[in-house]
């Protein structure tokens, strides 16, 4: 069973990967693109840093190490998890979801390899450069256990990412037009820029409990820094694995009560 | 086609981007949900601003710069270049033109016939300004008003005219949207969306005086929000409105230009 899906993923993967060689044009495009949105998304770290030396406890080379997770993980939401899961908005709307669904093997699984954009790797590198940088800046290495954690934390950051993207796909299936939703995705998103402390009240409940961006990229950076405490840690796996499942539930309900093309 | 018929044909036109926006509202809900980033900057610039005012900015005045923010990202909303831009691919474009007026006034009366529609949003937001941080909320003399609606409108048709020139470069090239992409990055960083262009550099401040960007957004939420006198208002009113100008001439000598190369089945 497990054979058979992993010889799956590979040959959707060599299929996604020779059409993105097709287009060897776009490569150095989106690259430049990809790299010019970082330096943007940076601006306003810099307006702000001008103004104070930390805010809300996070020096600027702190700050960017959030920033850094941020940009790593766009990089993985763009790259592997918003294409193929886009394709699933397209085949609702032109009734070809059924042809997905006959075949033999999980659709989930079928859906979520279907595509990928090798080129966003170039934002993953980025993210890697203000990891470096940040440190230069902290002006210390982080400790190899603090590595280990935010790579566990990677896990469940992408495990959450991927959960909160089937959900918002499974919204597809109830609303009609829905072309909107990447950015109504990617724009919540953009709140997981910045270090979760900053927000208060209300707005820090709900990115950290209901759409858990503090958990995303807070989390890591605080892990790296080696201040996160080992319950958060244990804390944001079994959360992610619970939000995974819940989100398959969903998509499992969507899919039952998803009426074809042709019915 | 003569300016008169289309003056009589506009009413329809309005009266179907109104109702298109009334039966795709859920869709209307999702954008404005997707709008939110300047509530996410209020939080952030509020808890700057927690020990010491930022420059002229306590957290109250963030809080009014940002509220006002959102409501004119509403109101001057435009999405005509990836309408553009998809009929262009689609071929369909060639069904608009085939009528006996120009695309662009359809374009247009969608992207207006919205506006009411989004009231709904941005009367209770503009409300709930006023009723935490104070009547300075909006502005607080009739030519206060004036001049606001103006810049509302102006703003309104600087988005709309870069739309339509950056959708008609899809007549030149395979698609925009990548460039649509480097435009909106460049008016997130210097529109006054993120935070207000007071806090550039004074270097950085004088190079966006100049940019389109900061007529789009900035001004009008200054004047909602009464950051400045008559004379300085009125300066800047006449940049903003020279920004339309030039515009007006780019969006429509690129679009007049554009068209000879369109050339979908049966053109």
């Amino acid at each position: 069973m497990l054979r058979r899906y992993l010889g799956l993923l590979g040959v959707q993967l060599r299929a996604s990967s020779l059409l993105a060689m097709q287009y060897r044009g776009d490569f150095v495009i989106e690259g430049i693109i990809s790299l010019f949105w970082t330096a943007t998304a940076l601006a306003p770290l810099f307006v702000v840093y001008r103004e104070r030396e930390s805010i809300a406890g996070w020096s600027f080379g702190e700050a960017l190490l959030v920033i850094g997770w941020f940009t790593l993980l766009q990089g993985i939401l763009e790259g592997a998890i918003n294409p193929s899961l886009t394709g699933v908005v397209e085949h609702i709307r032109k009734g070809t979801l059924d042809f997905v669904l006959l075949k033999p093997a999980d659709a989930q699984f079928l859906v979520s390899t279907a595509r990928f954009l090798p080129w966003r790797s170039i934002n993953v590198l980025a993210g890697l450069g203000l990891f470096v940088y940040g440190f230069r800046l902290i002006g210390r290495a982080p400790s190899p256990v603090g590595v280990l954690a935010s790579l566990v934390l990677l896990g469940t950051s992408v495990l959450l990412l991927y959960s909160l993207w089937i959900l918002t796909v499974s919204a597809a299936f109830y609303v009609v037009k829905v072309d909107n939703l990447t950015y109504f995705f990617t724009s919540i998103f953009d709140a997981a820029r910045w270090p979760a402390s900053v927000f208060r009240g209300a707005l820090a409940f709900v990115f950290t409990f209901v759409i858990p961006l503090a958990v995303m990229t807070t989390f890591p950076a605080e892990a790296m820094l080696g201040r996160l405490p080992w319950t958060s840690l244990l804390w944001a796996v079994v959360g992610s694995i619970l939000f995974a499942f819940l989100s398959r539930r969903v998509w499992l309900h969507s899919i039952g009560h998803y009426t074809s093309a042709s019915s | 086609m003569s300016a008169r018929s289309t003056l009589r044909a506009l009413p329809t036109l309005l009266r179907i981007g109104v109702s298109e926006a009334v039966a795709y509202r859920a869709e209307m809900f999702v954008w404005v949900l997707s709008t939110t980033m300047p509530l996410i900057m209020m939080a952030l610039w509020t808890a700057v601003a927690r020990e010491a005012p930022v420059g002229a900015y306590g957290s109250q005045d963030f809080v009014r710069y940002f509220l006002a923010a959102f409501v004119v990202r509403q109101m001057t909303g435009a999405w005509a270049a990836w309408m553009i831009n998809y009929e262009v691919r689609q071929g369909t474009l060639a069904m608009r033109l085939l009528r006996p007026i120009s695309p662009l006034w359809g374009y247009a009366a969608e992207n207006l016939g919205a506006m009411p529609m989004r009231l709904f949003v941005v009367v209770p937001i503009a409300s709930f300004a006023v009723y935490t941080v104070g009547w300075r909320s909006v502005p607080e003399t009739v030519w206060g008003w004036a001049f606001f609606l103006v810049s509302l409108f102006g703003g309104w048709l600087i988005t709309f005219l870069v739309n339509v020139a950056i959708g008609t470069l899809s007549l030149y090239m395979e698609s925009s949207t990548k460039l649509m992409d480097v435009w909106l990055a460049l008016f997130f960083v210097c529109s006054g969306y993120l935070y207000p262009v007071d806090l550039f550099p004074p270097v950085w401040r004088t190079i966006i005086d100049w940019l389109p960007f900061r007529y789009q957004i900035g001004l009008p939420v200054e004047l909602m929000t009464n950051a400045h006198g008559f004379g300085e208002a009125l300066g800047l009113l006449g940049r903003q409105w020279l920004w339309v100008g030039l515009m007006l001439v780019i969006s429509l000598g690129l679009w007049n230009r554009g068209l000879k190369r369109f050339a979908a089945f049966g053109g």
